[in-house]
Formats: structure tokens, C-alpha cells, sequence
């Protein structure tokens, strides 16, 4: 059997750097797998890569389809879903129109939609206060949850999240990582990476390191976060803190 | 200067103000989705004036081989895509997109050939004819260079101005035409006569901006389009086809053109050039706005047209110059006003 998401020989280039090398890995279905590692190592560009953002070589299949030729919204329409680091929010709309456009790929679909709208307020009430705002004059948290609500509106298959806890007070990062566990049980597959090692090795079931490009570790995520050689350089130091 | 005559002058700038209210509008739209300053845009005035203007004379539109000419390219564009990404399923989707449905009025054009048409038929098949101009253009010059700098698109827009104007030289000639009137008559409101032509022209132009305004506001595809113009990231990370998105502008653009066209071709004779300066004085109302704003794009085009007549009584001679003059004192101004709210910003910090 194929796996949900099989990622072969990924490679991208930004003219003579070379900032993702020949990376594979697979993911399955209802499975949360982190990727950490330091800045620079080329997390977001092979997430960019992965949504179809960058031209990359190698091969991606998704549910054992080849999509490695296909536009980022032809992935969308497939169900792969893409938190940037950036965001990229629609900053001169409001809150609502963000979240109704993040339903854009079923828009026959008005009662789920509407119901989505509902849970996703639900989850983010501070966003269900701000329908009418423009997503621009929104603070740095709140313009994180309405990223990730719009991300939810698509009901995603896949769902890749890239540094969702930047800049975030301690009790919003827990938040957001209860709601990614939660998502797991929907069955939604999610690819996260992260700064923040020990909170993502927490939630997520296997976790890769990334460094200059590679892959240097891989493994179960409870294994990763009790080897010494990740311990010391991403979750600083001793096992017991 | 009477009473009478500022009326007179009031009412003129009126008429062609509401052009250049819609003219202001078509180009921010198309430049905020697609980053294009749609400088044919005017020559699309021109192809529709001119189309609407063959059918009154009983003549075969030249319109019909540049869509002829566009669908063909643009056919040929869409198989060489295909076949790079391996996916010819799509073929019959983009032959009917790009091939059958430019080419359908075109065979309706030449299934009447030779009738005389009456306006509920020729407008129509005008307005048939002309929309899928845009859209090809688009397809064929401007989406294989969609990532290109600003500066790069406005030169190649330029150049395509070039070649579709000269096409318009080509098959209209260089004479002029004009339509017949479509309403006559005058009101009379408090003393103050008012034309049929001048309700007509201002009636349609903000019914269209409204039209545009309720897309916006309340249609996905509206929000779509402001979306792609807001973060063309964001918008593919949804899965809003830009490439779609960025054709429907083209698409809206090509209404507004045909409107425009319609409704001055009986107000003035047309040249296969005229639509470039109608474009143009639009183009300053929208510049006067700030290039991003749709009300004040709008309130440049209402300006704009009241300058223009004005100009046009006290100094006929100089009236393009004083138009085209009238925007550097905007922008002076626009310019002073950011930067003093700039300065204030520091100084609250
Ligand atoms: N557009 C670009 N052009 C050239 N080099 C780039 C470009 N984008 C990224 N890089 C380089 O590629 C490398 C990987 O960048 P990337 O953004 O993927 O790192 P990252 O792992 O996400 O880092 P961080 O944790 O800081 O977000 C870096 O050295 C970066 O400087
Ligand atoms: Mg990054």
C-alpha cells in the first residue's frame, strides 16, 4: 500500500544554493510528523515546494496520485492545505470574507460552510468578535488563528503548518497545538514545523531533524525526544527540564 | 461666461466624465488583479465603437478576424501547456474556452452578414464580439509573463497597444465613424434642459459601477478577484485559480470598454485611435485616485471630464495639455498628504 503523502528525492535550488537536498519521507493518514531543525535549514522552502510554490525536482505522490506537476491551487483542490510563514492573509478584507475565500474550493458547499464558519469561531472566538475587521489591523496572534481558520475552511486532507506557534503567548501555543491534536482525531494529516522542538515532538507521532538541507535524524517522535544528540541541540540540554 | 453656458459646459463634462469614471475603474481593476496597466484598454473603446458603427453600415466587422487570430494563438498556447504538464484531458475544456466561444459570435457575425441589424441585435453581438478580446489578450500576451516586474508589463502593454491599434487602422481604416443616437429628445428639470443622451450616458455608467461595486461585495468571484489583487499567495493557497481570476478582470474590463465604446460612439466621431485618449483621461482620473482606490478612480473620472470641458471653452487649444497637466497638482498634493501623515506617525511614537 502507497503511503497518504510520498515525498521522493525533493530537491530545491535557489540559483547555486542548494536549500533542500534529495529529501524523502512519507507520512500517513491521521498522522501529525514535525520537521524541526535550525533556521535556514530549509523547512519553509521544502514546504513551499510541497504545495507547488517553488519548482523543485524529485517526486511527490499524494493519496498515490503523481501531483508533482500540478499548481498550488490544484493541490488545494485536492486537499492540501498550506499555512506560510508569511501567512499571507487577504489584508484589505475583513475577517469573515478571509474565512469564507479559505472555503473557496467548495463553494457549492454553502451549508457546510456555513457549519465550518460556526466551528471555526468556535475554536477562535476572539475571530467571531472581529468578523468585520480587516485582517491587516489584526494583532500577531489573532492574525495567526485567522490563518489557520482559513487553512480549517478548506477542509483539509493535509494540512502543513509552518512555525503555527510564532510569536504567540505561552497559552495561545498550548491552544493551538490542542486544536492541532484535536484535528488528528478528525482524521486530518498534519505536517508541522516548528521552533518550538519539545511542544511539537510532544503532539506530533514522528519527527524529522533538518539541517543545511538533509535529513540527519528521523524517528518516532517519544524516541526523538529522548536522544541525546537532539536533546542538546534543540531542546537545550538535559532530559529532566 | 453665462449661466447658460456653464450649464451647457457642466453637462458636457457630465457625459464624458461618466466614461472616464468607468475607463478609471476598468484600469484599477485590472492593474490591482493582475499588476497590468491595460493600456489597449482604450483601443478596446475603439474596436466597440467601431464594430457597433460596421453594423450600422451594413458592414462585416473587422472584429471578427482579430478574435479569429487571438483563438487560434491562444488554442495553440493552451496544447503546448497541456502537453508539457502531460495532462490532455483538459484539452476539450480549453478548445471550448479558448476556441468555441470567442469563435461564436464570430459565426454569428458572418450568419448575418449583409442584414441590417437592428440596435437590439447589433448591440448585443457588439458586446459578444468584444468581450473576448480581453480575456485572449490576456491568455496569449500576459499570462506567460505573469511573474514578470511591473515595468516589464507595462512595456509589453504598451507594445500591444501598438499592434491592436494598427490592427484597428487595418480593418476599419482611417475614417471615422459614428453611430446613430440611440434615445432623443430633452428634459426639462427646474428650467435647465437635459439631453436623453446625457441621462442615458450618466444612468448606465453608475448602474455599472454599482453592478461592479455588488459583484465585489457579495459574489465568491468577486471576492476571488479582490482576493488575487490582495495576496496572490494567499489566493492560490486557497485554490483560487489566478490564472481564472486574472482572465475575468480582462473579462470586466472588456464590459467596461464595450459600455464606454456604445455609448460615446454617437456622442462623437470615431477613429481607430480615439479610444486611446478616452483611455488615457481615464487612466488620470485613476492615477489622480492613487491607482488603488475605486471611489476615487471614479471621482477622478467625474473631475477629469468637468476640466476637460471647462478647458475646452477658455482654451480649446490646449485642452489635452491642460487635462493631461490637471494630474501633476493631484499627485503634488496626494503626495504631501502621505507624507505628512507619515511624519505625524513618528511623532506619535
Ligand atoms: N528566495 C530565496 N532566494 C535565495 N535564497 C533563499 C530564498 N529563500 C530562502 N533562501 C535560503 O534558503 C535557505 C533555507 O531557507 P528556509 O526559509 O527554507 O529556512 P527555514 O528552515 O525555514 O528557516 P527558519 O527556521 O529561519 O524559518 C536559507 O539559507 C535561505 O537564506
Ligand atoms: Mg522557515
Amino acid at each position: 500500500m502507497s503511503a497518504f503523502l510520498d515525498v521522493a528525492d525533493v530537491s530545491v535550488s535557489y540559483g547555486k544554493l542548494n536549500a533542500v537536498r534529495d529529501i524523502s519521507f512519507s507520512l500517513d493518514q491521521a498522522q501529525i510528523v514535525t520537521i524541526i531543525g535550525p533556521n535556514g535549514a530549509g523547512k519553509t522552502t521544502l514546504l513551499k515546494a510541497l504545495v507547488g510554490g517553488l519548482p523543485s525536482t524529485g517526486k511527490v505522490a499524494f493519496e498515490g496520485h503523481d501531483i508533482s506537476r500540478l499548481e498550488p491551487e490544484e493541490r488545494a483542490e485536492c486537499g492540501i492545505f498550506l499555512v506560510p510563514e508569511t501567512r499571507a492573509l487577504f489584508a484589505d478584507m475583513s475577517v469573515y470574507d478571509n474565512l469564507i475565500l479559505g472555503g473557496y474550493i467548495r463553494w457549492r458547499d454553502r451549508a457546510g460552510i456555513a457549519h465550518d464558519l460556526d466551528q471555526v469561531f468556535g475554536l477562535f472566538p476572539r475571530l467571531a468578535e472581529r468578523r468585520t475587521q480587516q485582517a491587516a489591523t489584526l494583532s500577531g496572534g489573532e492574525r495567526q488563528m485567522l490563518a489557520l481558520g482559513r487553512a480549517l475552511m478548506g477542509r483539509p486532507k493535509l494540512l502543513m503548518l509552518d512555525e503555527p506557534s510564532l510569536g504567540l503567548a505561552p497559552i495561545v501555543v498550548r491552544e493551538i497545538f490542542k486544536i492541532i491534536a484535536g484535528l488528528r482525531s478528525h482524521g486530518v494529516t498534519i505536517l508541522l514545523i516548528e521552533q518550538n522542538a519539545r511542544a511539537a515532538l510532544e503532539t506530533a507521532d514522528v519527527g524529522y531533524v533538518l539541517e543545511t538541507g538533509e535529513i540527519v535524524h528521523r524517528g518516532e517522535a517519544k524516541a526523538l525526544l529522548r536522544d541525546p544528540r537532539v536533546l542538546e541541540t534543540y531542546l537545550g540540554g538535559s532530559s529532566q527540564s | 461666461m453665462n449661466l447658460d453656458i456653464a450649464i451647457l459646459l457642466i453637462e458636457d463634462g457630465l457625459a464624458s466624465g461618466a466614461i472616464y469614471v468607468l475607463m478609471a475603474l476598468g484600469f484599477v481593476l485590472v492593474f490591482n488583479v493582475t499588476r497590468v496597466i491595460f493600456v489597449p484598454f482604450g483601443d478596446l473603446v475603439s474596436y466597440a465603437a467601431l464594430t457597433l458603427a460596421s453594423f450600422q453600415l451594413q458592414r462585416t466587422p473587422g472584429t471578427i478576424w482579430l478574435l479569429v487570430t487571438l483563438a487560434a494563438l491562444a488554442i495553440l498556447l493552451e496544447v503546448l501547456r497541456l502537453y508539457r504538464i502531460g495532462q490532455f484531458a483538459r484539452l476539450p475544456r480549453a478548445l471550448v474556452v479558448w476556441g468555441v466561444l470567442p469563435l461564436l459570435p464570430v459565426a454569428c457575425t458572418l450568419l448575418l452578414d449583409g442584414f441590417a441589424l437592428p440596435s437590439y441585435v447589433a448591440i448585443p453581438l457588439t458586446f459578444a464580439l468584444i468581450l473576448p478580446i480581453g480575456p485572449l489578450l490576456y491568455r496569449i500576451v500576459f499570462q506567460p509573463i505573469a511573474n514578470a516586474p511591473v515595468l516589464v508589463l507595462l512595456m509589453v502593454s504598451v507594445a500591444l497597444h501598438f499592434a491592436v491599434s494598427g490592427l484597428a487602422l487595418m480593418y476599419f481604416g482611417p475614417e471615422g465613424m459614428r453611430t446613430t443616437p440611440l434615445v432623443q429628445g430633452a428634459f426639462d428639470l427646474f428650467g435647465i434642459a437635459i439631453s436623453a443622451s446625457l441621462l442615458l450616458i450618466v444612468g448606465v455608467a453608475a448602474a455599472l459601477s454599482i453592478a461592479l461595486l455588488l459583484f465585489f461585495r457579495l459574489t465568491l468571484t468577486g471576492k476571488a478577484l479582490l482576493a488575487t489583487a490582495s495576496n496572490r499567495e494567499g489566493a492560490r493557497l486557497v485554490g483560487i485559480r489566478t490564472a481564472t481570476t486574472s482572465a475575468a478582470a480582462f473579462l470586466v474590463a472588456g464590459i467596461i470598454a464595450t459600455v464606454a465604446g456604445v455609448l460615446i460612439s454617437p456622442m462623437t466621431t470615431i477613429y481607430y485611435d480615439t479610444g486611446l485618449i478616452v483611455g488615457l483621461k481615464g487612466f488620470v482620473g485613476s492615477v489622480a485616485g492613487g491607482f488603488v482606490s475605486y471611489p476615487l478612480a471614479a471621482l477622478g473620472g467625474v473631475i477629469i471630464g468637468q476640466v476637460e470641458s471647462f478647458s475646452s471653452f477658455y482654451a480649446s487649444a490646449f485642452k489635452e495639455a491642460i487635462v493631461f497637466a490637471a494630474v501633476i497638482p493631484v499627485i503634488l498634493a496626494r503626495w504631501l498628504w502621505a507624507s505628512n501623515a507619515h511624519i505625524e506617525e513618528h511623532d506619535e511614537e
